[in-house]
This record gives structure tokens, C-alpha cells and sequence, in this order.
């Protein structure tokens, strides 16, 4: 009888032991939600966002030597909390400001979160990171570019990437230079949706062209995810623009392309903000009647075998396309976001924020070509920065400007097919 | 007129026989079975996918891609049909609603799942590219789907009209159980209908898919212009489908090119508002 109580009590015993080691490797992990557009309109933005942090959790919870002066990937998880392994929850936006902030929500009060990314569209980036500030959990953003949400006074919120005044700036820049290589410059349309990014980009351009000497010509706003764009084609074909500005999603930037090349319509220079344009399913589905397109971005691939190479090789590994910039600015603000927390060596929110607002990242420490990472008051990275692309050949953008980082000279006038 | 209104213009038929094209088939299945099939749009999108299949096993263009998305998804329709619409039918209007919007969700991830939510396209001269007429640019690929639609909507105007088939299922739309009296299985003719249906909506899909992308959210995007296209038209009436899809296609684009393009739903419910409250019969509907 005795012994079969003292084995009880060891079988008891052992199995309370068994139970409680993964519970004390479970206190390793640092669980960080991510809101991301899964289904919806953007959900092809939303599944490459997916496959960017997941190839960032795999260099951050496994040692990669290799990677150079990349924070977190020389050791296995993150070193100032003991090795603790980075988990990410996903939720679903759904493409939806309403549902983007149910989702903060529900990841802050019941996943318990320590801290929030996300969440693509600026307009949901904008509702996810009210949620945020509310509860006093930060939000590292590494993509959206409506300028208005480093404007509103937040403790919580932090920008990775450049806004939509740094890139206004650079195409003003950029087509001065090129009115001096000799092409008219003179008369810009924009082509914007009704969205938060739309209109807010839409209008920081304006002022600030208006603000170098520029003006805006035409401005053509249609609501987003439209059935049909020809009206608005046509409008440009009659004003015949020196230069199109284009600021739409990937499914309104395919339709447009297709419409123009319906209607043989091709502006003598065109324009492209980034986002609908830089989705890896655009350059696949009209890459070859866009040839010649602009765009701006903050990422390139650089030499083989150096680290920003060898994150987009892993990238493509895992998501069968090519690491573009959105994506690429999604991962630098996950790696920024987790750096914070191996400095704050604690989960505690209020030491992750102390360590982001003491953030100072140098060039080496990047993959995208920023000049550093340092916010400002507001929380908006002040060493961000930009540059030119050219979809040349209909299948890579190559860097064309500045000269200092041109991979090739700018083609000019724009070839569409 | 200067030719770009000209062009506006035909752009916007070119639009609105699109408009009717994937309308008619949710004309058949709202007028005159009055179940509001929600999963209408993702139908269309399957249609789409199976045009991109076939080109992208194939090669082939519409002339297989086609045929093929009306007879799958003619197959989905009776599918569709026995496995869950003739037990909703029974219930109320509420399960119908729900059942065919879970059907939609259904349909929409399943796209995601196998698919993935990468945006495809079919190369722009599948349909022979685009041609001039006096200066008037023409994409014959809006052109055949255009020409289809009239097509459509005459056979399937002549089939409920013209034929016993059509008198059959309009009696069984109309009083089941007396349809039954006389000798009509309800069962067949529901069956029949979501066939063609489905069927048609695949033409229709496999046709858009020529010049629009494909995407698991098309369906979304395409159709709630299908519900209104259809009230308006006046519910059952196929030709009224037809004319509506044309006046619609035609005032977005004016009011896109005149007033501006991200005022132009307002223009074009507005208009169907103020027409409903004068017509709620829609345009060829009976009262």
C-alpha cells in the first residue's frame, strides 16, 4: 500500500514536471500580433506581408550567422530575454477599418499581445493603432504612408517607413532632374482612389509640388476597386498630361493598365506611388504592357550573397515571388519592433516603448536602403528614405534614381507594350 | 460630338452588355425562382478561373475556355441545387439569404485556399487585340462578350417565352403545387433552371476574364452592379436585364468622364432610386 502511494505520488510528480516544462519554455516566447489584410480586396499585399514576418521569425528565432551586422540573427531567439522565441499571431483585417480594430483588440485583450504590427491599408493602420494607444501597447508600422498618423499626438505609434511627403519630395526632385535631361514636365495629372491612401497622398503631392514651384494639372479620383476605368483613361487621353501620377491598389493598377493598352493611351512619362504597382502579382499579370512605368521604393535586392540578398532568397524560398518593397518595408519594421524588445530585455510595454523611442539602427544593420532608423517625437522614423525604380524590361524594376544608386540610366518615353 | 465622348460612349455599352451579360443568369434564378442567390458574383469568379485553367494547361483562348465554364458550372448549379437550395427553399426567407452567402464565402476561400490570392490575368490579345473604327478604339475581346450577350439574352428570352420547356418553368415559378397538378415535376424544372443559370453565369465569367483580372474577390467587386442590373431591368425579365445593364454601363461612364469618376455610383443610384420609387416593377417587370 505504502509504496503504491509513494509511486503515486512520484507518477504525480513526474507528470506535474512533464506539464510544466513546456509551460516554463512557453514563458519564453514573446507574442506579437500582426494585423494584415488575409482576405479581401489587398489580400495579395496581406499573404506577402504573412510570408515577410514569418521569414523574419525564422531568421530571429534561428541562428543565421551569415547575415552580417542584421540585429537578432547572428544567435537563436532573442539574446536580452534569454533566448525567448518570437511568436506571431495573424489576424485578419479583412480589409476593413471596423474589423482591423476588432482585431487589435481581441489580440491585445485576449492573445495578450505584447505588441502590435501592421496593418497595410493606411486607413486600418490608422483604427488598429487607436486600439493600440488605448491599451499602452506599442505599434511598430513598417508601410503605410497616409501622413496623418504620426499627426496625432500618439505615445504607442512608431513609423518605419518613409511617408508620403518624403516620396512627394523625391518625385518633385526627380522630375526636375529629368526636365533638365530635357523632358516636359510641365503639366502633372494624378490618378488617385478615395481611400485614406489615395487622398492623403493625392494631396501631400499637391502641396508639395506646389510648394517647389510645381502645379497639379488634372486630379482624377474614382472609388476604389472600380468595375471599369475608362471614363477616367479617356479623360487623361483628352488632357494629354506630360506626366501621370498613378496612387492605386493592385487591382485597380492592373485594371488601368489593361484599359490603357485597350485604348492605346500612353502618357508620355508615368509615375507609380509604390503599393498596387510594387505587387509581385502586377508585374506578372500586365508587367509587359507596363513597360517603362516609374515607381518609387526603399528596397533593392543588392549584391549576391550580401545579407539583403540572402533574406530575399529565403523570402522567395517560402513565398514562390520575389521580395518586393512593400513586403521588404513590412519585415524592417517587424525587425525594428523585435530589436526594441531584446533591448528592453522585458516585455513589459511601457520598457518596449522606452527602448523604440532609444532606437538608432545604422545603414549596415538595414535591409532597406534607409539611411538609419531613429524616430522623432511623433514616432516617424527621420532617416528614411527613397528612391527611384524603372519597370524597363516588363519583369524587374531596376534603380534609376539618383544617379548615386542607379543600376541604369532612366528610359524615357514611356513604352507600355 | 467630339470622338472621345464618342468613345466614352461606346465604352459604356461595351460595359453594360457586360453588365447584362453576367446579370442574366441571376434574373433567371431572382425573378423567377425569387431565391436571391448571393453566391451569383463568385459563380462569375469561378467562371474566370476556369477560362485561366484552360489557358493555362492549353493554351486555349474562349473558344474552349467557354464551353468548358458553362458546363462546369452548369454542373455546379444542379449540384447546388439538390445539395442545399431545395431544402432552403423551405425555409425562411433568412435561411435563404444565409444559405447562398455561406455558399459565396464557400466558393471565395476555397478560391484562396487552391489559388491563392495572387491577382492573374489572361494575356491581352487572347480575343485578337484591339481595332480601330474611325478613330473609335474597339477591344474585340468587350466586342465578343458584348455580341454574347445579345445572344444570350434573345435564347434565353426565346426559351421562357417561345418554348414548352420555358412555359414549364414559369408555371412551376409561378404556383408550384398547381404546376405539380398538371403533370410538371417542380424538382426537374428548379434543377433545369439553376443549370442554366449557372451555366450562363460561366460564359459570362470565362468572357470577363478575357480583359479583367481574376482574383478570388472578383465576385465581390462585380456583384452588386448584378443585383441592380437585375431590379432595375425588372425582376424576370431577361431583355429588361439587358437594357438596364446598358443604361448603367452607359451613365457610369458619362457621368465618370463628366462629373468625375469617383461620383459616379452616386449618379447611377440615385437615378435607380428615384426610378424605383417610380417604377418598382423595374423597367420591363410586371407589376
Amino acid at each position: 500500500m505504502r509504496l503504491k502511494h509513494v509511486l503515486a505520488l512520484v507518477g504525480a510528480a513526474a507528470i506535474s514536471v512533464a506539464l510544466a516544462v513546456p509551460a516554463a519554455a512557453q514563458d519564453k516566447t514573446v507574442k506579437i500580433g500582426a494585423v494584415f489584410p488575409l482576405s479581401g480586396g489587398a489580400a495579395s499585399a496581406g499573404v506577402h506581408a504573412k510570408f515577410a514576418i514569418e521569414t523574419a521569425i525564422d531568421i530571429i528565432n534561428n541562428a543565421h550567422p551569415e547575415l552580417g551586422n542584421l540585429p537578432l540573427a547572428k544567435n537563436a531567439g532573442l539574446a536580452g530575454l534569454g533566448g525567448a522565441k518570437v511568436e506571431v499571431v495573424f489576424a485578419d483585417n479583412q480589409g476593413s477599418p471596423a474589423t482591423g480594430q476588432n482585431q487589435a483588440l481581441r489580440l491585445i485583450t485576449e492573445d495578450k499581445v505584447v505588441a502590435l504590427t501592421g496593418a497595410y491599408q493606411s486607413g486600418i493602420t490608422l483604427t488598429a493603432s487607436a486600439i493600440a494607444e488605448k491599451y499602452g501597447i506599442p505599434f511598430v508600422n513598417g508601410e503605410s504612408v497616409a501622413a496623418n498618423l504620426t499627426e496625432r499626438g500618439f505615445k504607442w505609434f512608431f513609423r518605419v517607413t518613409p511617408v508620403a511627403a518624403d516620396f512627394a519630395r523625391i518625385y518633385s526632385d526627380f522630375l526636375k532632374d529629368m526636365k533638365a535631361a530635357g523632358a516636359k514636365t510641365d503639366n502633372v495629372a494624378l490618378v488617385h482612389d478615395n481611400t485614406e491612401y489615395g487622398t492623403s497622398v493625392a494631396s501631400v503631392i499637391t502641396s508639395v509640388f506646389k510648394d517647389n514651384g510645381a502645379s497639379i494639372s488634372q486630379d482624377i479620383a474614382y472609388a476604389v476597386n472600380a468595375t471599369d476605368v475608362q471614363s477616367q483613361v479617356l479623360q487623361l487621353k483628352e488632357k494629354k498630361p506630360d506626366v501621370v501620377i498613378m496612387i492605386a491598389y493592385a487591382s485597380d493598377a492592373i485594371l488601368y493598365q489593361k484599359t490603357m493598352q485597350a485604348l492605346d493611351y500612353k502618357p508620355p512619362m508615368m509615375i507609380a506611388d509604390d503599393s498596387g504597382y510594387s505587387d509581385p502579382s502586377f508585374i506578372k499579370a500586365v508587367g509587359k504592357i507596363s513597360q517603362g512605368v516609374f515607381n518609387r521604393s526603399s528596397w533593392s535586392v543588392g549584391a549576391p550573397g550580401s545579407p539583403s540578398a540572402i533574406i530575399a532568397e529565403m523570402y522567395k524560398k517560402r513565398s514562390g515571388d520575389e521580395l518586393d518593397d512593400t513586403a521588404a518595408r513590412q519585415m524592417q519594421g517587424f525587425f525594428v519592433l523585435c530589436d526594441a524588445i531584446d533591448r528592453a530585455g522585458s516585455t513589459d510595454p511601457a520598457k518596449i516603448q522606452a527602448a523604440l523611442k532609444a532606437t538608432d539602427l545604422k545603414p549596415d544593420q538595414l535591409i532597406m536602403g534607409y539611411k538609419g532608423i531613429k524616430f522623432d517625437d511623433k514616432g516617424q522614423n527621420i532617416l528614411a528614405s527613397g528612391l527611384m525604380i524603372q519597370l524597363q524590361d516588363g519583369e524587374n524594376y531596376v534603380a534609376v534614381w539618383p544617379k548615386t544608386n542607379a543600376e541604369k540610366a532612366p528610359e524615357m518615353p514611356y513604352k507600355g507594350w | 460630338m467630339s470622338s472621345i465622348l464618342v468613345q466614352v460612349i461606346v465604352g459604356g455599352l461595351l460595359l453594360g452588355a457586360v453588365y447584362a451579360l453576367f446579370s442574366s443568369g441571376l434574373t433567371l434564378i431572382w425573378g423567377m425562382m425569387n431565391i436571391v442567390n448571393f453566391a451569383h458574383g463568385d459563380f462569375v469568379m469561378l467562371g474566370m478561373y476556369v477560362a485561366y485553367v484552360v489557358w493555362a494547361l492549353f493554351g486555349a483562348g474562349p473558344a474552349i475556355g467557354v464551353p468548358v465554364a458553362a458546363l462546369l458550372l452548369a454542373t455546379l448549379g444542379i449540384i447546388v441545387y439538390f445539395a442545399l437550395i431545395r431544402s432552403i427553399m423551405k425555409g425562411p426567407m433568412l435561411a435563404q439569404i444565409l444559405g447562398t452567402f455561406g455558399l459565396a464565402l464557400l466558393l471565395r476561400y476555397s478560391a484562396f485556399w487552391w489559388f491563392g490570392a495572387n491577382y492573374l490575368s489572361l494575356p491581352e490579345n487572347i480575343v485578337g487585340g484591339t481595332f480601330d473604327v474611325f478613330g473609335i478604339r474597339i477591344q474585340a475581346s468587350r466586342l465578343l462578350a458584348g455580341v454574347v450577350a445579345l445572344v444570350v439574352t434573345g435564347g434565353l428570352h426565346i426559351l421562357l417565352t417561345r418554348t414548352t420547356l420555358g412555359s414549364k418553368m414559369l408555371a412551376v415559378a409561378e404556383d408550384s403545387s398547381a404546376a405539380q397538378l398538371m403533370g410538371i415535376r417542380p424538382d426537374s424544372m428548379q434543377a433545369i433552371a439553376w443549370a442554366i443559370a449557372a451555366g450562363v453565369t460561366g460564359i459570362a465569367g470565362a468572357l470577363i476574364a478575357t480583359f479583367f483580372y481574376v482574383v478570388p474577390t472578383v465576385g465581390e467587386t462585380l456583384g452588386i452592379v448584378a443585383f441592380v442590373t437585375v431590379s432595375l431591368g425588372g425582376f424576370g425579365s431577361v431583355p429588361g436585364a439587358l437594357v438596364a445593364g446598358l443604361l448603367i454601363g452607359v451613365i457610369e461612364s458619362l457621368s465618370a468622364y463628366w462629373i468625375g469618376a469617383v461620383y459616379k455610383d452616386i449618379v447611377v443610384y440615385s437615378l435607380f432610386l428615384c426610378f424605383l420609387w417610380f417604377r418598382p416593377q423595374g423597367l420591363m417587370g410586371k407589376s
